[in-house]
């Protein structure tokens, strides 16, 4: 005799406590194996590249600190950058040396968030606390340059806001040491966890072959062999003075995305070392960058693109000449990412989606945009 | 008047372990607090000790919801049922040579048969509640229950067969005979007994039917108020039950230097147990269901008989 079974269909979010906000799954399950997931987005969408058509050129900042608002820094940096090129504008050097000091600290809060928070999901209490504890030092840091913590709109059309309050650079610089201290601890604390290798090694395999063909970036394309970073490729801004590697994972399952991540984050230190002292003295901001709103550019259009923590982010804008955008168009990693969970999480058991939704670091502002 | 004495025995017992029950949720919270670089609760009473106490009248002035779709008696039974053995495991439990309730010749059987009927309330609550997760939770709790008590019962075994008696008070009194507290002799059983006991409590990092990042939290998902209070004081009571039987067996139960009055040394050695619970709480990732089904039948199981054999090969030959 055979016990008659059912695939049931399960709802997971957008109020589930690993969805990371509103994402949704559709799941049909037989057991506890996903046969079918369906993602459900959209549930923060704002229409923010709309927004921007009836907006200046300027107003369109803060809306950018709103997409991924774990790596607002990025965000802000892509939008002027692409707008500075459409105008043809000379960057001082300082802004450009603190564009890059609050990027890469951004970027190291933005990962730390996605370690304690992935761990949480894994089932892990403790490092959640620990790296918001981190995390609250490079706020500090951040809210002394730019007077908020996390949607900075920092990153002004042709420089930044304000320069570095006095003392500051030193403070990163201690801020810096204490924080490599203590990744190398968490580092002990939970790497080499023979629970946490069980869970990750071998999970949510992503080939090369398929990193590539369905538009990867950031960390999980690197962690899955794939060496492409585009602060190496085509340095934007002056990441081509900086020494800094880009660390890259053969394995592409969960445990190599997370010491992709990892590293990174030693990798940012470094950069932010270097960029403490190389500052030189100057303008923090373009001369005509500091009193205008009203920008009008000549005509034409411009994609400009950079790494994001969480991977390429491109903004695509066209000016007709006018005060505002004709149109931007936004490429947000976290969109281009999720998009391979639905045929990776076929055949997994529930706690392994957990394990590879989470190592995807997605942020939902930036999904549903 | 019999009656009356098992009444009043029975009440002071719930009220004690109520008392046990606030301050070990108390003292978790500030384990892993400052295990957390945080200070834990501070707010009510020194040190936030009425802060349980402010969480439990809070859970009681809610209101009392149950799902439209549960099953509506086995939904209000199964709280109940979680505790009721939860409880009257105490019964046998030996405090000190002079303080216990029962002094029953199968101790250890009686403790093992009763707890394992906790397991009954959590699929009761899981199932009645009509709710995927709860479903979920109550099938993976009871899988990791099952599993997990041959382990647990096989590595008492061994202590059984050196001791030759069932009943706990006779239990430690070998121990004082042989001058040796049993985790000695018995070291792989007790880490065989350690592991199945955290599973057995469903605790991180076997806390798979509650599983809050997959399962929301499992089987009690849909219970509010006092009912949910009720599941929480099963499984905290539970686990004072199972740190006591681990008192008794491996650590010579009351026994220790005696400036100290035997029951508090009891006392003290199960809060050294408790500790453990909460300290790999704060340290550990959660296992994934496969690897622990594994795990208990294919390391735990072959190493609990292992165990078995080599006691009772040693016993035999050496005549202890």
């Amino acid at each position: 005799m055979s016990i008659r079974t059912e695939q049931m269909t399960l709802n997971m979010g957008p109020q589930h406590p690993s969805t990371h906000g509103v994402f949704r799954l559709v799941l049909t399950i037989e057991g506890e194996t996903i046969v079918k997931a369906e993602p459900v987005i959209g549930y923060l969408h704002r229409g923010s590249e709309k927004l921007a058509e009836n907006l200046l050129y300027t107003q369109f900042i803060p809306y950018t600190d709103r997409l991924d608002y774990l790596n607002a820094m990025t965000n802000n940096y892509i939008y002027c950058a692409g707008v500075e090129e459409l105008l043809d504008w000379e960057i001082p050097e300082r802004a450009e040396y603190l564009r890059v000091l609050v990027m890469e600290l951004n970027r190291i809060a933005s990962h730390l968030v996605w370690w304690g928070t992935f761990l949480l999901d894994i089932g892990a209490l403790s490092p959640f606390l620990y790296a918001f504890r981190d995390r609250d030092l490079i706020l500090d840091r951040l809210n002394e340059i730019s007077g908020a913590r996390m949607t900075f709109n920092y990153v002004r059309i042709g420089g930044v806001k304000w320069d570095a309050p006095d003392g500051w650079i030193e403070k990163v610089q201690e801020t810096v040491k204490e924080v490599r201290e203590n990744i190398h601890e968490y580092d002990r604390l939970v790497t080499g966890n023979e629970i946490f290798q069980a869970r990750t090694i071998g999970v949510g395999k992503i080939t090369q072959e398929d990193a590539i063909n369905w538009g990867l970036s950031g960390p999980i394309a690197r962690g899955s062999g794939l060496k492409f970073d585009l602060r190496k490729e085509e340095p934007y801004s002056i990441y081509d003075r900086f020494d800094f590697d880009v660390p890259t994972f053969q394995e592409g399952d969960v445990y190599a995305r997370y010491k992709t991540r990892i590293a990174e984050m030693h990798e940012s230190l470094k950069i932010i070392e270097q960029a403490c002292a190389d500052i030189p003295d100057g303008e923090y901001i373009h001369k005509k960058g500091k009193r205008i709103m009203m920008i009008k550019p000549k005509p034409g259009e411009v994609y400009k693109r950079c790494e994001a923590s969480k991977g390429e982010i491109g903004v695509y804008i066209v000016s007709d000449g006018k005060t505002q955008p004709y149109r931007v168009k936004l490429r947000r990693p976290s969109f281009v990412n999720v998009q391979i969970l639905q045929d990776y999480l076929v055949g997994e058991p529930i706690a392994n989606l957990v394990a590879i939704f989470g190592s995807l670091d997605i942020v939902l502002g930036e999904v549903d945009a | 008047m019999e009656l009356l004495m098992m009444v009043v025995y029975a009440v002071t017992v719930l009220m004690l372990l109520l008392g046990a029950v606030t301050y070990s949720i108390l003292f978790e919270r500030k384990v892993i607090g400052y295990m957390q670089v945080r200070h834990g609760p501070n707010r009510h009473g020194p040190f936030g000790m009425l802060q349980t106490i402010a969480d439990v009248s809070k859970l009681l002035m809610k209101e009392d919801v149950i799902p439209k779709a549960a099953d509506r008696p086995i939904f209000i039974l199964a709280p109940v049922v979680a505790f009721v053995p939860a409880f009257a495991i105490f019964a046998t439990i030996a405090w000190s040579e002079n303080i216990y309730a029962a002094d029953l010749n199968i101790g250890v059987l009686y403790f093992i048969g009763i707890s394992s009927i906790t397991t009954l309330g959590v699929i009761m609550g899981g199932w009645s509640s009509n709710n995927k997760y709860s479903l979920m939770g109550a099938m993976r709790g009871v899988a990791q229950v099952i599993s997990y008590e041959i382990p647990l019962v096989l590595s008492i075994v061994g202590v059984v067969i050196l001791a030759g008696t069932l009943n706990f008070r006779e239990i430690v009194l070998y121990q004082e005979t042989i001058g040796l507290w049993l985790i000695i002799p018995q070291f792989l059983a007790f880490l065989v007994y350690m592991i199945a006991a955290i599973a057995e409590l469903n605790r991180s990092p076997f806390d798979l039917p509650e599983a809050e990042s997959e399962l929301v939290s499992g089987y009690h998902t849909e219970y509010s108020g006092f009912r949910f209070a009720f599941f929480m004081l099963a499984e905290y009571t539970y686990a004072l039950a199972i740190s006591a039987l681990a008192t008794t067996l491996f650590l010579g139960g009351w026994l220790g230097p005696a400036f100290l009055p035997g029951i508090v040394w009891f006392l003290l050695k199960m809060c050294g147990f408790m500790f453990i619970w909460f300290w790999l709480r704060a340290t550990l990732p959660r296992a994934r269901v496969d690897h622990l089904m594994g795990f208990g039948w294919k390391v735990l199981i072959p190493l609990a008989l292992l165990n078995i054999v080599v006691t009772a090969v040693i016993k035999v030959w050496m005549g202890w």
